[in-house]
């Protein structure tokens, strides 16, 4: 029966659905903008990652090694794209 | 009428009518031309649905030598123009237009499908495959890429050319400077051209990935294949970012939006940046597939196997890591602080230790070689130094402080030129060169191949090189005219004679093209250069299947050890072959996005939602088909290697 019984998917799901209720509070709480998107930010990666591994299967095929190469790969040029644009436009702009 | 004026052009001149003439007479000659000789039902069955990679190669390669011509004559133009100072060949306007069409026609128009062309028709050979990993999606990507360069091209003779720069800088672009539909085009057709690259970046990745063939490990795939591998997986990575860019132009331009607009919270410095980290990688995306294409020439022709095979391939990785932390410094000037800037700076010269690195393995791979100057062979000697020059004088612009001097001037002009033309248009020429008898089953004229790369580099040195020394005396770009107290008036008639020297040396390919077409000799081998990969293993024409049994690979370069140390390729029986069927659908979706695009560039909104509904049908439709291919059955494919065996 064990083994019947898919427990990480069930577990996956209750957790993802333990993020979107985390990520709903920031509509029904009154936080400051910062403390919301820091949230928001927070469990949207967490729930991408979780959807990625557990329903989509991404570490269960041959092509372990590519798909993850390429989603970190996808993460790095993400962040660089974001902060480099924050650091040109904003940070570093007189 | 009130309802036609929006297709006049705003901007009119008799060469104008005289091209709208010409474009209709060509279509009608066309038109006629297939009905008299009926090639109707040939063109559909042979080419329009056709998924095979070896015609959807030679599609790109028609496309881009088209594109190449259209692009040349912009040049000659703006050339023209210039040559004398206070010149009343063009005005303002006609000279912004040009400009900004002959760069996105070169770069989106010409050097990618080149690079497309060489990539779709070789890399599967050289990974031993029957086809790409997606062979209907390959012909969709074409059908887009093509349909969004007709869509651009219509620009000039329909409602206005775009007029921003290739670049399209906001808040130049915006409504308010570019009141004509030419930017509306430039943001659609790009976007769908863009499209298609993106699906081709998915598609090879893919295959590359998953189809090479037994034995082939990473690291014992052909130069070209890797070099196709990185720029695939670069456009997968960068090309979202000019979606993004482009809907949110469009949407700023169509629909109100204040994404980069100077008011309303818009900030129109993002497109630039935006447009930039999108734009620098897609530099790497031409070049890298080039540096492939020389390094299979180099070590073909001086019959040596590539100088470290290893530090080539951690070049590039490394290239495509950095060429996304680059961008800004496209614009130095923009405003960032000497942090911002420096960072920048040192990103951008750090990317010319593994550029360095691959130019060292060329020469060292050429070192000791029993060197034999072919035509391609040729363009590649010449590209290592005249591409070495664009090089440092890259170098010299990674300088942010430096950099605030040739911002803007024709030195700028010149080092990117410096860099596309011998490394990547010279490396597209000398792959046609050297993989013309693939595809075509005869060779190019040698004699006239290499006047062909004599004249394009003499040419290319008396053209832009005195740019180098206009641009530092200060002679900014994008500027029509110039008065003759400047003193920019010899060097521009020298830059003048270089493009037309350029000129003649397409002329010439042109020519060898016809020429050979009726004078070689067709009696070739399946290998005329005695080459070391995969692709020469199979008949000349490619078969269909292009392998009859799959080549089992234990070394790199497993064809010349076939040749040379008498390991087997073909172990295998023949066996029935499994192929995809071909299909329409790819090229009817390409006309409807056309339609969609050229409702969208005028806001005819009706006709928008009908075509965009026509486009979901068609993906629906996809969805739904059960298309399980084909078999080719032992019998024929006997029939077929017994006849081309025959014809050697």
């Amino acid at each position: 029966m064990k083994e019947l019984f898919p427990a990480k998917q069930v577990m996956g799901f209750v957790f993802s659905l333990i993020l979107t209720a985390v990520a709903l509070l920031v509509y029904f709480m009154d936080m400051s903008f910062e403390l919301g998107m820091t949230v928001l930010l927070v469990t949207a990666f967490i729930q991408a990652g979780l959807q990625l591994v557990v329903f989509m299967h991404a570490g269960e095929s041959e092509d372990k090694a590519a798909i993850y190469t390429n989603v970190y790969y996808g993460l790095f040029i993400a962040l660089v794209t974001i902060f480099g644009t924050l650091l040109c436009m904003i940070w570093g702009y007189i | 009428m009130d309802f036609f004026d929006r297709f006049a052009i705003p901007h009119p001149s008799p060469a104008i009518y005289a091209s709208m003439v010409a474009i209709g007479l060509t279509m009608i000659a066309v038109l006629a031309g297939l009905t008299y000789f009926k090639k109707w039902g040939y063109l559909w069955r042979e080419w329009l649905t056709t998924v095979d990679h070896k015609r959807i190669g030679i599609m790109y390669l028609i496309s881009a030598l088209l594109m190449l011509f259209r692009g040349g004559v912009d040049a000659i133009m703006l050339r023209a123009q210039l040559a004398t100072p206070d010149a009343k060949l063009l005005d303002a306007q006609h000279y912004n237009e040009i400009f900004s069409t002959h760069g996105v026609v070169m770069i989106l128009f010409m050097a990618m499908p080149f690079i497309m062309a060489l990539m779709n028709f070789v890399v599967p050979l050289q990974i031993g495959a029957r086809d790409v990993a997606f062979p209907r999606l390959n012909a969709l990507s074409f059908w887009l890429f093509f349909m969004g360069a007709m869509l651009f091209n219509i620009s000039f003779v329909i409602g206005g050319s775009p007029d921003a720069g290739w670049t399209s800088y906001f808040p130049l672009a915006g409504n308010e400077f570019s009141e004509s539909v030419g930017t509306n085009y430039y943001m659609i057709a790009i976007q769908i051209a863009g499209i298609g690259t993106l699906m081709t970046g998915i598609n090879f990745m893919t295959t590359i990935l998953k189809m090479r063939a037994p034995g082939m490990t990473l690291m014992k795939m052909p130069m070209f294949t890797w070099s196709s591998l990185v720029a695939n997986v670069i456009i997968v990575f960068a090309f979202p970012v000019l979606t993004v860019a482009l809907a949110m132009g469009t949407m700023d331009r169509l629909f109100g939006t204040n994404f980069f607009t100077t008011d309303n919270g818009g900030m129109d410095m993002l497109w630039a940046n935006l447009f930039w980290v999108w734009g620098h990688p897609e530099v790497y995306i031409l070049i890298l597939p080039a540096f492939g294409i020389y390094s299979e020439i180099i070590s073909t022709f001086a019959r040596r196997n590539l100088y470290g095979y290893k530090s080539m391939v951690f070049s590039m990785v490394i290239i495509a890591g950095y060429s996304f932390l680059v961008w800004a410094h496209h614009f130095f000037t923009m405003g960032q602080g000497a942090l911002t800037n420096s960072i920048f700076s040192i990103t951008t010269m750090a990317i010319a230790v593994p550029t360095g690195v691959k130019i060292f393995n060329w020469l060292f791979t050429l070192w000791k070689g029993k060197i034999e100057i072919t035509t391609p062979m040729l363009y590649a000697i010449l590209f290592i130094p005249l591409f070495t020059i664009g090089g440092v004088t890259g170098v010299m612009l990674a300088m942010s402080a430096a950099d605030y001097q040739y911002h803007n001037t024709m030195f700028l002009v010149a080092h990117f030129h410096n860099v596309i033309i011998p490394g990547v248009v010279f490396a597209m020429l000398a792959g046609l060169t050297y993989y013309w008898p693939k595809m075509f089953g005869f060779m190019l004229n040698e004699k006239l191949g290499k006047w062909a790369a004599w004249l394009l580099s003499i040419g290319f040195l008396l053209a832009f090189m005195p740019m180098y020394i206009t641009g530092l005396d200060g002679q900014a770009r994008r500027m029509y005219t110039y008065s003759e107290s400047t003193g920019y008036g010899p060097l521009n008639m020298v830059s003048f004679i270089g493009a037309l020297i350029m000129a003649v040396g397409f002329a010439v390919i042109v020519y060898n093209i016809y020429y050979s077409i009726r004078y070689a000799s067709r009696d070739i081998s399946a290998d005329p250069w005695d080459a070391r990969t995969l692709e020469w293993a199979t008949h000349t024409p490619v078969p269909e299947y292009n392998f009859a049994v799959v080549p089992q690979v234990n070394s790199i370069e497993a064809y010349w050890d076939s040749k040379k140390k008498g390991q087997v390729l073909f172990k295998d029986k023949y066996e029935k072959i499994h192929m995809p069927n071909s299909s329409g659908v790819p090229f009817i979706m390409g006309c409807i996005f056309f339609a969609w695009g050229f409702s969208f560039v005028f806001g005819l909104w009706v006709p928008l939602i009908l075509t965009t509904i026509g486009i979901f049908v068609c993906m629906a439709l996809r969805s739904f088909e059960k298309d399980h291919g084909h078999y080719i059955s032992v019998e024929e494919v006997e029939e077929t290697e017994t006849k081309l065996r025959g014809a050697k």
